[in-house]
């Protein structure tokens, strides 16, 4: 092993993977597409108040003007009023694609102020997940305080509203680390497959074999270049979810184990992929398969704590899990004992799958 | 050193096909020596065991004095090679190309000046997969000489290119060896071997069958020199009685000639009979007509004119 040929060759490859725009795109800016797509579609649902239609056929009067006055200071939806003339708000609110909706009867002012039972109805569809309990619970919550104050009642219990840990750990706090999880299985396992099977079609291992560079110092050359991209895919990450949507996450020491071993371990296995395979269409099937589970079941997109309790086990069986779990230990949870346990277990797997592919991996035929 | 290359009893087995069988050579220092024979005859196959990319089955083999498999990391710097269907990075350009190898050979080389010696240089900087078969071809031969090698190997490097590409690897392999260095040159095209090279070794079917240069090679397996002659047909019956050897060709006939003085002879005899006659020429074989008695017309595959093709 020479370093200076290692350093030699480096550039060359690392030019060879920036000029071709779709690995670039796959390992640093495909993740952050993903990043900006689900941090967007995930904390806009938790945050943002439901829009309810709101049919007041007790126009203008001062209790329904209060009490949607009220509603709408909750926070937890957005009155939008509809105009008394559409007739059936259930018909109105499945032409317009809306979920939520809410009648204010007729003469509802009188019976607030004789005291008279009166009846708010409110449609809600139970399709939009949590929207229903969130317009339910806010018109209770209204009508219960207004109830409590026509009887002239003192409120004996309330409560008042902490969150639990800190920081709060939210879902894009999980996603970063998944994320960094999906650029180091990617980038390395793509382009490895691809380069396993193409160069060994047109022979240019073997074209590489009549310079002094060796098998070995092509690979750490390699090596070096897909740390390198999850290193910089990783900051990246962090930057572009902490600027966007305000994450909790730090590149800990401990995460930068994960992050070389890991490449190491995603390069042997494509590699692998790529020399057992006869044509780079046959290896390009066999990485997918390898590929695909791995990218959604490793908790990279969700947390494996949310997958259903027979799907765990799968989880575990794969590489990319360890590294992601590791990360989520090292970047979100702080808890570097966990972290240990994952980087063994990546730095084994890397080992034996490194161990592999240099049998299959030949420069030279017999 | 007088001899570049020394082979004996080389042997190529793969499952059950013997792919070299037996072979024996030596291509000496300096000289342009071709590997002839048709597709699967196992000049591929032998070449590679030379530059140390594939193991022998059994044999002796020296390149410069060393066994390639075993000594590849000595042997691959004093060696360059250009692969049949030549490969390179698509997306590299042939100077950073060329400067790449020169750091791995750790040698000073300008490579506008190899470049400009396969009359590349307007496509330095121009990526690889841009270029035309012929300028691929080139790149290779400019890669191969990065390290100033003693002996070239170049497979096959006209396969598949254009008249015109293909003159211009033919300048770079005569430039090759006015520099004093070895060429081992594999084709399956006839007038390019005849053209290029100082010997000449036809395989077939993982056997050498002829080995020399292209004169002695059309001497030794050529036929007679012959002389033609275009007129009346009864001249073949007074040619004969006269105890010559007269074959009809299309429209004429051939008289195989025993010395060259013979032709005086037959073609006063021909003037004296009175019969009419329009024109003659001598004939002797080509290389081309030595290698497909050799070889037996086995059909070549590519484009140009090859053995086959080359036959009506």
């Amino acid at each position: 092993m020479n370093p200076r040929r290692v350093l030699v060759y480096f550039p060359t490859f690392a030019r060879g993977y920036l000029r071709n725009p779709l690995g670039l795109f796959m390992s640093l800016i495909f993740p952050v597409i993903l990043i900006l797509i689900f941090g967007a579609v995930f904390s806009s649902s938790g945050t943002s108040p439901v829009p309810l239609a709101v049919e007041n056929l007790d126009q203008n009067s001062p209790a329904s003007v209060g009490f949607l006055a009220a509603l709408n200071a909750t926070g937890a939806v957005t009155v939008n009023l509809v105009s008394p003339t559409v007739g059936n708000l259930s018909d109105y609110l499945a032409h317009h694609s809306l979920s939520a909706g809410l009648v204010i009867p007729a003469g509802f002012d009188a019976a607030v102020a004789q005291h008279l039972p009166v009846q708010l109805t409110v449609y809600t569809n139970p399709a939009s997940g949590g929207e229903a309990g969130i317009v339910l619970g806010a018109v209770e919550g209204v009508t219960n305080g207004l109830n409590l104050r026509l009887a002239n009642g003192t409120p004996i219990v309330t409560s008042v509203s902490l969150t639990v840990g800190s920081p709060l750990y939210r879902y894009i706090d999980f996603l970063i680390p998944g994320l960094i999880g999906f650029s180091v299985l990617v980038s390395p396992m793509f382009s490895m497959v691809n380069i396993g099977s193409t160069w060994k079609r047109d022979k240019l291992f073997r074209q590489l074999s009549l310079t002094p560079l060796t098998r070995g110092e092509w690979l750490t050359a390699t090596l070096l270049w897909y740390v390198l991209l999850a290193v910089v895919s990783a900051g990246l990450l962090v930057l572009v979810g902490g600027l966007a949507f305000g994450a909790h996450v730090t590149l800990t020491l401990l995460s930068l184990p994960l992050l070389v071993v890991g490449p190491i371990l995603f390069v042997a296995l494509g590699l692998l992929a790529g020399s057992v395979s006869s044509t780079p269409e046959t290896a390009g099937v066999i990485g997918n398969i390898i590929t695909f589970p791995m990218m959604f079941l490793s908790g990279t997109f969700f947390p494996v704590s949310l997958f259903p309790s027979w799907l765990v086990p799968v989880a575990k069986v794969l590489p990319l899990y360890y590294v992601v779990d590791g990360l989520n230990g090292a970047m979100v949870y702080d808890n570097p004992s966990a972290v240990y346990s994952d980087i063994l277990i990546v730095v084994i797997l890397a080992v034996g799958l490194a161990v592999a592919a240099t049998r299959f991996f030949r420069w030279r035929e017999d | 050193m007088s001899e570049s290359v020394e082979v004996e009893r080389l042997v190529k087995v793969y499952g059950s096909l013997r792919a070299v069988d037996t072979i024996d050579f030596t291509v000496r220092s300096g000289e342009v020596f071709s590997f002839l024979g048709p597709n699967g005859a196992g000049k591929s196959t032998t070449v590679e065991i030379l530059e140390g990319l594939r193991r022998r089955t059994s044999g002796s083999v020296r390149v410069l004095g060393e066994d390639p498999w075993s000594s590849l990391d000595r042997i691959k710097r004093r060696i360059g090679v250009v692969p049949q269907d030549f490969h390179f990075f698509p997306t590299i350009t042939p100077r950073e190309g060329l400067r790449l190898y020169a750091r791995l050979f750790d040698r000073r080389v300008d490579p506008d000046e190899l470049l400009a010696r396969v009359e590349l240089l307007d496509k330095a900087d121009a990526r690889y997969d841009s270029l035309s078969g012929g300028q691929h071809q080139k790149v290779g031969v400019a890669l191969a000489l990065v390290n100033d090698p003693e002996i070239c190997f170049l497979d096959e490097p006209t396969t598949g290119l254009d008249p015109r590409a293909r003159r211009s690897v033919w300048e770079v392999i005569r430039r090759l060896r006015k520099e004093g260095r070895t060429v081992f040159l594999t084709t399956h095209y006839l007038d390019e071997a005849q053209q290029l090279s100082d010997r000449i070794a036809i395989i077939k079917r993982g056997k050498l069958i002829a080995t020399g240069a292209p004169d002695e090679l059309i001497a030794v397996f050529g036929r007679p020199a012959r002389l033609r002659i275009v007129g009346e047909a009864a001249l073949a019956d007074r040619l004969r009685e006269r105890g010559h050897a007269v074959t009809p060709d299309n429209g004429g006939l051939e008289v195989e000639l025993r010395s060259k003085a013979e032709a005086v002879e037959i073609l006063d005899a021909v003037a004296s009979s009175g019969l009419r006659w329009q024109s003659f020429s001598t004939k002797s074989d080509t290389l081309e007509d030595v290698f497909i008695r050799l070889v037996g017309g086995a059909r070549d595959e590519g484009n140009g004119p090859s053995v086959a093709e080359a036959r009506p």
